[in-house]
C-alpha cells in the first residue's frame, strides 16, 4: 500500500472511530463526521445529478436545438421563485405540472404494481400432488401456497377497520396479524442479522485495512509515517477520553451526561 | 388565479398521464414519454433549492454564532469540496461537463472519488453499522414472550439470527436454514404482500385525492 493510500485509509479509520464514538455519547467528533457527510452527501448528489441528469438531458438537447426542452427549463427556473416574497405564487406552476405528472402516472402504475401483480403472485395453483412437500417446510408446496394466499388476505383484512373485528371476520383478523407477527419478527431478525455484518464489515476495515497495514514492514512502502499515522489517531482518540474524565469529575455526572 | 390556476394545471396533468395509461397511441405515448422525460430535469432544479436551503442555513449558523456552530464549516467545506471537484479534472482545469476525451474528470475526478470512497462511504457505512447497538437495546425490549403475538415474533426472528450464525446455521437437526427460508418466502412475503396492498391502495387514493383537488395542503398556504 502506497503511502497516500495508507494517508487516506487512515482518514477513514479515524472518520469511523469517530462514528462510532456516538455510542458514548453525541460528541465532537461524532458530530464533525455527521455535518461533513452530510455536506459531502450534498455536493455528490449535486453533481452526479449534474453530469447524468441536466447536461445530457437537458443543456445537451438545448445545445442540439431541441426548443421543446425550453419547457422543464422555464417550468424549473419558475421553481426558483421561492425565494422572492412577493412572486413566490410562481413557485406553485412548476410544483403543480410535478405533482400533477407524478400523481396522474402514480394512479395506474401503484394499482398495476402494488396491487394487481401482488394479486397475481399469490394466486398460483395449488399443487395437491406435492401438497405437504418433499421435505421438511418446503416452499414450493401446495400447502405453503395456500398459507401465502390467505395469509396476505387475512392481513389485509386485519387492516381494515370500517368494520368491527368481532366474528368471523374477527377471526380471520386475528389470523392475519398471526401472520404479520411472524412476518415482522422474520424481517426484524433478517435486519439484524443485516446490521451485524456491516459492523462486521467496518471491524473488518479497521483491522486488515488501517492496523494490518499501520504495522506491516514487508509493505515495500511502509515509512515509519505509517505508525505515526496510526498513533496519532490513537492518541486523539485517547486525548478525547482524558478530556472526558477530567470534564466529569469537575463538574459531575449531571453535565456530563449523554445526551443519546 | 395564483392559487386555482396550480390546482387547474394539477388536475389537467393528473388526468392526461392517468388516462393516456390506457391509450395505445402514439402521439399521447410521446407526450406521455416528454412528461416522464421533463420530470427529473425540474427536480433537479427543485433540488438547487434545497442546497441553497442548506448553504443558508449553515452560513447563518456561522454568521450569527448559533449554538454548534463550528460544525456548519464542515458541512460547507464537504459540500463545496464536492462541487469544486465535480466541476474540474485532476490537474484544476474547469469543465461543466464531462466528455469521453479528458480522463479523470467531474465524478471521475480522484478527489471526487477520494472524498466519496473515505469520507462518505465509512460515515455512512458506520451510521448503518452504529444500528446493530440501538437495534439489539430494541430487541430486548421486543423480544419479551408476553403474549401468544410477541412469542410469534420471537421465535420468527430467533430462528432468522441463528440461522445466519456459523455455529447453529449449520446445525441440520435444527433445520434452521430450511425453517428461515420457509418464515422469509412464505408468512413474512404474505405480510409484505398485505402491507404492499395497502400503501398501493392507499396511494392510488391520495394521488386521486390530489389529482381532482380534494387534498391542497402540498401547495401551502397564502
Amino acid at each position: 500500500m502506497e503511502f497516500w493510500n495508507f494517508f487516506w485509509t487512515t482518514v477513514a479509520a479515524f472518520f469511523t472511530l469517530a462514528t462510532f464514538s456516538f455510542l458514548y455519547k453525541d460528541n465532537p467528533l461524532y458530530k464533525i463526521a455527521e455535518h461533513l457527510v452530510v455536506g459531502v452527501s450534498a455536493g455528490f448528489f449535486v453533481m452526479v445529478l449534474w453530469h447524468t441528469t441536466l447536461v445530457p438531458n437537458l443543456i445537451d438537447r438545448l445545445a442540439d436545438g431541441r426548443w421543446i426542452y425550453l419547457i422543464p427549463l422555464v417550468l424549473g427556473l419558475m421553481m426558483w421563485f421561492r425565494f422572492s416574497k412577493k412572486l413566490s405564487w410562481m413557485s406553485r406552476y412548476p410544483m403543480a405540472v410535478y405533482i400533477g405528472i407524478g400523481a396522474g402516472v402514480a394512479i395506474p402504475l401503484e394499482m398495476a404494481t402494488k396491487v394487481i401483480r401482488q394479486l397475481n403472485g399469490m394466486m398460483r395453483p395449488i399443487d395437491w400432488e406435492n401438497f405437504f412437500g418433499a421435505g421438511w417446510l418446503d416452499v414450493t408446496a401446495g400447502f405453503s401456497g395456500i398459507l401465502l394466499f390467505v395469509g396476505a388476505i387475512a392481513g389485509l383484512i386485519y387492516f381494515f377497520f370500517s368494520k368491527a373485528h368481532t366474528g368471523v371476520f374477527g377471526g380471520v383478523a386475528k389470523f392475519g396479524l398471526w401472520i404479520l407477527m411472524l412476518g415482522f419478527g422474520a424481517s426484524f431478525g433478517f435486519t439484524v442479522m443485516a446490521r451485524i455484518s456491516l459492523l462486521i464489515n467496518r471491524i473488518q476495515f479497521l483491522d486488515n485495512e488501517w492496523i494490518s497495514n499501520a504495522f506491516d514492514s514487508s509493505n515495500e512502502h511502509y515509512t515509519v509515517m505509517y505508525p505515526i499515522l496510526f498513533w496519532l489517531v490513537i492518541l486523539g482518540l485517547v486525548a478525547y477520553i482524558v478530556y472526558e474524565i477530567i470534564a466529569y469529575r469537575r463538574r459531575g455526572p449531571e453535565e456530563t451526561a449523554g445526551t443519546t | 388565479m395564483k392559487r386555482q390556476l396550480p390546482f387547474f394545471l394539477v388536475f389537467v396533468f393528473g388526468a392526461f398521464m392517468a388516462i393516456q395509461y390506457f391509450v395505445p397511441h402514439k402521439t399521447s405515448e410521446a407526450i406521455y414519454e416528454f412528461f416522464i422525460d421533463i420530470l427529473p430535469i425540474i427536480g433537479v432544479f427543485a433540488l438547487a433549492l434545497g442546497i441553497w436551503s442548506l448553504t443558508k442555513v449553515s452560513v447563518d449558523k456561522i454568521r450569527y454564532r448559533r449554538e454548534n456552530w463550528q460544525y456548519a464549516i464542515f458541512t460547507l467545506l464537504g459540500l463545496f469540496l464536492m462541487i469544486l471537484f465535480g466541476f474540474t479534472d485532476e490537474n484544476w482545469g474547469f469543465h461543466w461537463r464531462m466528455s469521453p476525451e479528458v480522463a479523470g474528470e467531474g465524478t471521475d475526478n480522484p478527489n471526487f472519488r477520494l472524498l466519496f470512497n473515505y469520507v462518505m462511504i465509512p460515515i455512512q457505512a458506520t451510521m448503518f453499522a452504529l444500528l446493530a447497538f440501538f437495534i439489539a437495546s430494541a430487541s430486548y425490549r421486543a423480544f419479551r414472550a408476553r403474549n401468544l403475538l410477541a412469542t410469534l415474533l420471537l421465535i420468527a426472528a430467533l430462528i432468522l439470527m441463528l440461522r445466519f450464525t456459523p455455529f447453529f446455521g449449520d446445525w441440520i437437526g435444527l433445520r434452521l436454514s430450511e425453517t428461515a427460508t420457509w418464515l422469509m418466502n412464505v408468512p413474512n412475503t404474505a405480510a409484505q404482500r398485505a402491507i404492499v396492498m395497502g400503501v398501493g391502495l392507499g396511494l392510488v387514493a391520495t394521488a386521486l385525492k390530489v389529482v381532482l383537488g380534494i387534498e391542497r395542503d402540498y401547495m401551502g398556504r397564502g
